[in-house]
């Protein structure tokens, strides 16, 4: 190649990659513009308002530890939205071990439950992204004596509650049975203020 | 048992589909006309005219090579450059500063080679204009570069007696206009109908229940998602890319974006048949590739389903693995995406790749040392398999006596060197840095976890680098000096040494006339050459990294069996 020749092919590169960047560009815009007017809920992040305040997305999970709510999974970020990720703790962590024993046995303590009850993996093992918005039906069922008694509300009247909120397979074929706990929560509150009234 | 049969039956659709998409692969990268010609094709001389191409001129091998490295360079020094600067430049809604040069320098060479190793949370580290700028061109560029080079080594078994192999720039921008703009627009807007944010707002403030405030991330996520899925680089716009509830919000998603990332490869496999003018080589291809998709199947599955016995002396039912498994996906559909995210080296993970059973962490760094040929990473993975074809060609030659020929083209040795250094230059990549910063007292620092499972931290990251997938085991710190300026040689190494020599052999074999087929040709689509080629993958690859897997995932496995914790 002679002089000339590279400076074209040179001015050919600087050019193409110019219009890939004004691409990467407009294409997110023009998404953008297309999902707000058809989709604006799912765009902006399934959000949840109550009374015009935000109190968290469908899809993220929340971090929730008294005893008069339903708890979530245990979560490597403390359910930090801005920062996600999980434990890494590998099979044959020690340090994974001792912070399973620990939670396993709070869960018995919180619970009620005997000293050698197995507990759901769920509910004592962290999520991949640290914002699992769901636990399992057995994870809620097991904590609805503990939260019937704090609310003071009858066992079975939160029992139905979390069994009409399991959601069961997508379509009938994808994933598995779950429970979003804040909306179960959401629901859990409006129950308890219906009742006091 | 519905769901499993969705999960295979999507599979096989995908793969069906490939073909009339490979065949319109074909038809564009020859430049016949095809669906979108009257929509795309005035838009196309628009580009050439403004840039200075003359799309009837082409190039010898050496002259495209140049222009190939000369477009990734300024691709890395665009990357650093934005990176470095992100802090100070606009839509930064929420503040974040600049990267640190080391930083800068494995996040843009990582980006451009299309390893995507994520040094950094995309959320928490990236301002919008970074995720755009930065992450979604290369997120694009460079597979199309991948893509160009497997175009011209299929093309040069078509010529004959040809000193050039095609024009750098008009494969390039046909890649872009005619592969991957159709597919984003159509694809992407799936992904938001499920969940997957698509905005500019800056991160929204909510009130938990309980009194607490949760920053919840947003973004142009789908846009850049969309990519990394089809275009193999590892879907990662948040640090916890498919288990990111935002990534990959429902179970129809973790199911559907299998097609995404099987889709392309297997067209791009149509699509070599189509250019070379060889039927058969598409049908050698796809066998072995399904045989050795079928082959790395049964481990994950019974490592996961058997559970971890240390967790269920400990109380927890079944022993079931649910550290860094997300609630809405079955374990089934955790497996299946560890093995179809995995293969084609995109990196796209739901599990925790740091917290899954060591027997799956042994099948995924297999799937990854191979040189991800299974569909592959777009260019590289199918140009490894046919890499492997020459070898095995020169092997059964050797066997035989016959000379060694593959598609109607002599096999020389000029070919064969390069065939065999391009796998050598890869192991030798992975296992020697994994050695050296194995042994340095800055290494140990950065590992996660102890024991056989710190060793395998370190394999997995360097072998993962090397074979340009991209993902590692998240325990590990990679934002470490170490760890940021060691990877860096081995992405470059990995793909160039693969993606160069597959164009470098292209020059040769269009120079070559064809030799007719004989009763001496050893057929490319015969049971026989397949399950040599699945042999030579084997013993090439898999037995240079027995040794350190056994004191790696395998000895982890055992130990965790009698009960031992690191």
């Amino acid at each position: 190649m002679n002089k000339n020749e590279i400076i074209r092919e040179a001015k050919t590169c600087v050019l193409l990659f110019a219009l890939v960047c004004l691409l990467s560009l407009a294409f997110p815009f023009f998404v953008t513009f297309v999902a707000e007017n058809t989709m604006p809920y799912q765009a902006h992040g399934s959000l949840i308002y109550i009374n015009g305040t935000l109190v968290g997305s469908e899809l993220i999970g929340q971090n929730f530890s008294s005893p008069g709510y339903f708890h979530s999974r245990p979560s490597a970020v403390d359910y930090n939205g801005s920062n996600s990720g999980g434990s890494n703790l590998g099979p044959t962590s020690a340090k994974l071990m001792e912070e399973v024993r620990q939670r396993v046995e709070k869960v018995r303590q919180e619970n009620n439950l005997s000293a050698n009850a197995t507990v759901p993996a769920d509910l004592v093992l962290a999520s991949g992204s640290g914002l699992d918005p769901d636990i399992s039906p057995a994870s809620a069922l097991l904590q609805v004596q503990r939260v019937a008694k704090v609310r003071g509300l009858s066992e079975s009247k939160v029992k139905t509650l979390v069994e009409e909120r399991i959601e069961g397979l997508q379509f009938g074929l994808f994933g598995q049975e779950r429970v979003n706990v804040l909306k179960l929560n959401i629901a859990l509150d409006e129950l308890a203020r219906g009742s006091k009234r | 048992m519905l769901q499993e049969f969705a999960y295979f039956a999507l599979i096989a659709v995908t793969l069906i589909l490939a073909f009339p998409f490979g065949w319109y692969l074909a038809k564009v990268f020859k430049g016949e006309p095809n669906l979108l010609t009257p929509l795309l094709r005035p838009i196309e001389r628009r580009i050439y005219r403004v840039c200075g191409i003359n799309e009837n001129s082409e190039m010898t091998w050496k002259k495209y090579v140049a222009t190939l490295v000369g477009f990734e360079t300024l691709g890395v020094v665009f990357a650093f450059v934005i990176l470095s600067l992100q802090g100070v430049l606009p839509l930064n809604p929420h503040g974040v500063s600049s990267f640190r040069w080391d930083w800068a320098v494995n996040s843009a060479i990582s980006w451009v080679t299309n390893t995507n190793w994520i040094a950094y949370s995309g959320e928490r580290d990236l301002s919008y204009l970074s995720q755009m700028l930065g992450v979604l061109v290369e997120d694009y560029v460079s597979p199309s570069v991948g893509f160009v080079a497997i175009v011209v080594l299929a093309r040069s078994f078509s010529r004959k007696h040809c000193p050039t192999v095609g024009n750098f720039w008009v494969d390039f921008t046909r890649a872009i206009l005619y592969v991957w703009i159709p597919l984003g627009l159509i694809l992407v807007f799936p992904l938001i109908s499920q969940g997957v944010v698509q905005n500019f707002d800056p991160y929204a403030v909510a009130h938990t229940l309980e009194g607490g405030v949760q920053l919840i991330p947003g973004g142009p996520a789908a846009t850049v998602i969309i990519y990394q899925l089809i275009c193999e680089d590892g879907a990662n716009y948040f640090a916890n890319a498919m288990a990111h509830p935002f990534e990959n919000p429902t179970p129809f998603t973790n199911w559907f974006t299998m097609a995404y990332i099987l889709f392309v490869p297997a067209s791009i496999v149509v699509m070599i048949g189509k250019l070379a003018i060889s039927r058969d080589t598409t049908k050698a291809l796809f066998a072995v590739m399904l045989v050795l998709f079928i082959l790395v199947m049964p481990l994950p599955f019974y490592a996961e389903n058997q559970g971890n016995p240390l967790l269920e002396k400990l109380g927890v039912q079944g022993g079931v693995n649910m550290e860094g498994k997300e609630m809405r996906f079955s374990m089934f559909e955790h497996i299946m995406y560890i093995i179809v995210g995995m293969a084609p080296a995109n990196g796209s993970t739901v599990s925790q790749h740091d917290s899954v059973m060591p027997l799956t962490i042994l099948t995924i760094i297999f799937m990854i040392v191979i040189g991800a040929p299974i569909f592959g990473c777009i260019g590289e993975g199918p140009m490894a398999l046919i890499h492997y074809f020459i070898v095995t060609m020169f092997i059964a030659g050797l066997m035989t006596g016959r000379t060694p020929e593959l598609i109607g083209k002599k096999v020389e040795l000029r070919e064969i060197i390069l065939a065999g250094a391009s796998f050598l230059f890869s192991s030798f990549s992975s296992l020697m840095t994994t050695a050296i910063v194995i042994v340095s007292a800055a290494g140990m620092a950065a590992l996660g976890n102890a024991g056989p499972h710190g060793l395998t931290e370190m394999l997995y990251a360097f072998t993962s680098a090397s074979i340009n997938n991209g993902s590692y085991m998240g325990g590990l710190n990679v934002n470490s000096y170490i760890i940021n300026l060691m990877t860096p040689p081995c992405m470059i190494l990995g793909r160039y040494s693969t993606l160069l020599v597959g164009i470098a052999i292209a020059g040769s074999m269009a120079r070559k006339g064809h030799i007719p087929i004989s009763a001496a040709t050893l057929p490319v689509a015969s049971p026989l050459f397949i399950m040599a080629v699945v042999f030579v993958v084997f013993v090439i690859s898999a037995l240079c990294f027995f040794p350190v897997a056994t004191i790696g995932p395998i000895l982890e496995h055992l130990l965790m069996a009698s009960g031992r914790t690191f």
